[in-house]
């Protein structure tokens, strides 16, 4: 991977949610990775802002859904001067399409990222199968 | 224009709604020709001084750099991904690469008394007034 490219700024896409929020305030979509092993779903998201005591992972009829809330007192008794982006809490989900292992999934949140292993039931594994 | 937090809810709309309408602000004037560039900075005041809040999430600390000198602060910096060959990518949304962004910031600043502080993915700079900035009062000797 170049990693030489400069970056560009991602403008915060926020959710478009079916129901509207009984709350106007704003929730974003984090920019998120996923890839696939023989193994697991790797699902890596971007939430900067957020401890790991305040996210909440569940998978619920096939879908995986992933919030997480940032720290608002941290913004105690500051005044905006000069801005460039928003911030608010962030929600995000995937419809599963492999058959995985509720028990084991895994999860981490290091500096703001989150990484969600989620490794497949047996059932749901690649299997070879040979041409006789 | 925020005050009491007893509404977390309404704390929080309280300063997207502030956010929102200071996206205009010319507080920086025409002075940061990094304005849109990456990282995003919001800056905040906070009593005399300044805080600065960017979010960088996924960075190693000891992959940014900050220097400060007069009224300038330049945080540069590499943002790496790095995935499994084997793995099939479903989706790439985490851009990466290098940063390199400079600021002008429209007050005098002591360079030597900024804290930064990287925790959650968020790297939060706080910016002292220099001494030499400070209002002084003036005594009438006769």
């Amino acid at each position: 991977m170049d990693t030489q490219q400069e970056l560009q700024v991602q403008q915060k896409r926020e959710v478009e949610s079916k129901q509207e929020a009984t709350i106007p305030a704003r929730v974003f979509l984090p920019a998120t990775d996923i890839f696939e092993t023989d193994e697991a779903l790797t699902v890596i998201l971007e939430m900067p802002g957020v401890d790991k005591d305040k996210v909440d992972v569940k998978v619920e009829n096939g879908v995986l859904q992933i919030e997480g809330w940032i720290d608002f007192s941290r913004y105690e008794g500051l005044q905006p001067v000069y801005t460039e982006y928003n911030i608010g809490n962030y929600a995000r989900s995937f419809q599963l399409s492999s058959k995985i292992d509720q028990d084991r999934i895994s999860a981490e949140l290091r500096d703001g990222v989150m990484t969600l292993v989620l490794p497949k039931s047996e059932r749901a594994k690649t299997r070879k199968i040979s041409v006789s | 224009m925020i005050s009491g937090f007893r509404d977390p809810f309404e704390a929080l709309f309280a300063m997207q709604k502030a956010l929102e309408s200071r996206r205009a602000s010319d507080w920086m004037g025409g002075r940061t020709a990094g304005m849109g560039s990456y990282p995003p900075i919001n800056v905040f005041q906070r009593g005399d001084g300044f805080v600065a809040v960017i979010e960088l999430p996924g960075i190693d600390k000891n992959d940014i750099e900050i220097e400060a000198k007069e009224n300038t602060l330049r945080i540069s910096g590499r943002k790496s991904i790095n995935y499994d060959q084997a793995a099939s990518v479903h989706r790439r949304e985490r851009l990466s690469g290098v940063f390199d962004r400079t600021l002008s910031v429209p007050i005098q600043i002591d360079p030597d008394a900024i804290n930064a502080e990287y925790r959650d993915g968020m790297l939060v700079l706080f910016i002292p007034p220099a001494e030499s900035a400070k209002p002084r009062t003036i005594k009438i000797t006769s």
